[in-house]
């Protein structure tokens, strides 16, 4: 039977999307990812006003990396551990970077800069009660590898 | 513009950077003896002392400049304590600065020391789900090499930097440390030695990136007329303290970021972060880039020293890779990089390095650096970044 599944830590996006969920300044038009909600970081803005925003769920790979050792806590590695790839994605609706982890199975070799990427949700790690889910980004299928 | 902001150098010191396993506060003490004594300042003297903070040894590692001076032996002197992540032991020297220029005292001492985990520096422990830098590990597995490799790759991407350039900085920096007494790593390395090591963070390589040491760091710093009272007429002089933090929108991701700031609403303009910071020294002590003699660079990887050679304007954007295949950056070319041996031959002592650049560039102007003497330098600068907004350029001339 399948286990619960719960957000690794609530806030970041809305897995049923899924999507990455930021604010946006009502004053100023800033995009906040993580969210804002107390007071607008725009250094001309004095808007203490946001609405949610789900971000851009395609963008493209600003630069990419992958993490051979494992890390250590707070992160809590497969056992045994599988190294992974990760990359910070340009939206460029929102005018930022944000990173993610890529897909499982999904190596640097498989990655170019400026390729077009796509937000999914996958199982970050997982205990006897429940999954716990995180936003990882997969390479678009036929898409143009950024040549 | 003549710069009436000087500050003299009195004394240089350090402990040995390593994996000694002994409390930070005693590679403190150690150092700061020997800028006394290199000063010629009696420790009974000093009247402000500024210690640079470390976040993993307890509450005596959050109140370090009182910590340092009770182990000194308490003198009565003014004290502060000061966290600015890899920029607190310029944060330290700045505040002793200020000190010194608004007449408040006349002789300070600065010291930073720091005894460090193995591995990877991980958050401080607990969970702590409104702090970045324990998200970043949790939810995304991001260490600081990653960050690190985030850049390596976008100038491979960019500019056509090759894994045999990023080796190639470690190779200079290797025989830069050679002689450096005080270094961690005093060992030659060839290209394919780096290049055989294992990948840490694509493309980043184990001998590409920087370990974490125990070390310790200290200066004494006067105004100058202390500096004349004291015998010294020509001493090396600090010309410019930087601290600044990055304007909004800050379109660079960092550590320990998620994402960058947005710029839908206000596009970026102007110079990044990390190059406003040497930028920001140039312009205060009244000099450009064309008049630095050397520079220590924080090459917390390999790859990172090509961006900081941008960003403190020794080359334009995407000519880094050119001038390190010139040779110019090696000791005996145009503008020697890290003529300590830089990170990569002393890993890092996060309160102790800034500090610890310092002191090589007061070493370098008075033709002190053994082994490693740039020829005639008169003028140097120091540079760093480290986490949420910190980084810090230091002018020194003589």
């Amino acid at each position: 039977m399948a286990k619960e599944q719960r957000q690794a830590v609530e806030g970041f996006f809305d897995p049923s999307i899924p999507a990455l969920t930021g604010t946006t300044c009502v004053s100023c038009g800033t995009i906040f990812f993580p969210a804002e909600t107390t007071s607008c970081r725009n250094p001309r803005c004095f808007s203490t006003e946001f609405t949610p925003t789900n971000l851009s769920t395609r963008g493209t790979i600003w630069s990419y990396t992958d993490a051979q050792y494992q890390p250590p806590p707070p992160y809590v590695p497969a056992d045994p551990y599988t190294p992974f790839a990760l990359a910070a994605v340009e939206l460029e609706a929102e005018g930022l970077v944000v990173m993610g982890q890529l897909a499982n199975g999904i190596g640097v070799d498989d990655l170019k800069v400026g390729m077009e990427v796509e937000l999914i949700s996958e199982v970050l790690y997982s205990d006897d009660e429940a999954d716990y889910l995180v936003w990882k980004w997969h390479p678009v299928s036929g898409a143009s590898n950024g040549e | 513009m003549a710069n009436n902001k000087k500050i003299a150098v009195l004394g240089a010191g350090m402990h040995p950077w390593g994996k000694w396993g002994r409390n930070f506060v005693e590679y403190g003490v150690a150092a700061a003896r020997d800028a006394l004594s290199d000063a010629g300042v009696e420790w009974s003297e000093i009247q402000f002392v500024a210690g640079a903070d470390t976040i993993r040894n307890g509450y005596p590692g959050f109140i370090a400049g009182a910590t340092f001076a009770q182990a000194l032996g308490w003198n009565g002197a003014q004290v502060s304590s000061n966290y600015a992540a890899c920029a607190s032991g310029a944060a330290a020297l700045a505040t002793a600065r200020a000190q010194i220029l608004a007449g408040l005292c006349e002789v300070a001492l600065v010291v930073g020391a720091d005894t460090t985990p193995k591995g990877f520096f991980a958050p401080v422990g607990g969970e702590r789900k409104d702090d970045p830098d324990w998200l970043r590990f949790h939810l995304l597995g991001a260490t600081n090499p990653t960050y690190f490799a985030l850049y390596a790759r976008r100038r491979m991407a960019l500019y056509g930097a090759t894994d045999e350039d990023f080796a190639q900085v470690k190779v200079k920096n290797a025989r830069h440390g050679l002689n450096n007494p005080n270094a961690r790593y005093r060992k030659e390395v060839t290209i394919d030695e780096v290049l055989a090591s294992p990948v840490v963070a694509d493309p980043l390589r184990l001998l590409e990136i920087c370990a974490t040491s125990d070390g310790g760091a200290a200066l004494v710093v006067s105004s100058m007329e202390f500096a004349k009272k004291h015998g010294i007429a020509n001493p090396v002089t600090v010309d410019a303290v930087a601290t600044v933090t990055p304007t909004f929108p800050n379109t660079i991701i960092e550590m320990p970021n998620f994402s960058t700031d947005s710029s839908v609403a206000v596009p970026q303009e102007g110079r990044t972060f990390r190059a406003s910071i040497a930028h920001a020294a140039y312009e205060q002590a009244g000099i450009g880039p064309e008049d630095v003699s050397l520079a220590e660079v924080y090459d917390l990887s390999s790859a990172l020293e090509l961006d900081w050679y941008e960003d403190i304007g020794l080359c334009a954007e995407g000519e880094a890779e050119e001038l390190l295949r010139s040779g110019a950056t090696a000791i005996g070319g145009r503008v020697p990089v890290n003529p300590s041996g830089g990170l990569s031959s002393f890993g890092e002592a996060i309160p102790a390095q800034a500090i610890a650049q310092v002191c090589e560039a007061t070493w370098q102007l008075r033709g002190q650096a053994v082994g490693r003497q740039v020829d005639g330098a008169t003028v140097a600068v120091t540079a760093n970044q480290g986490l949420f907004g910190h980084g810090s350029s230091v002018v020194l001339s003589k």
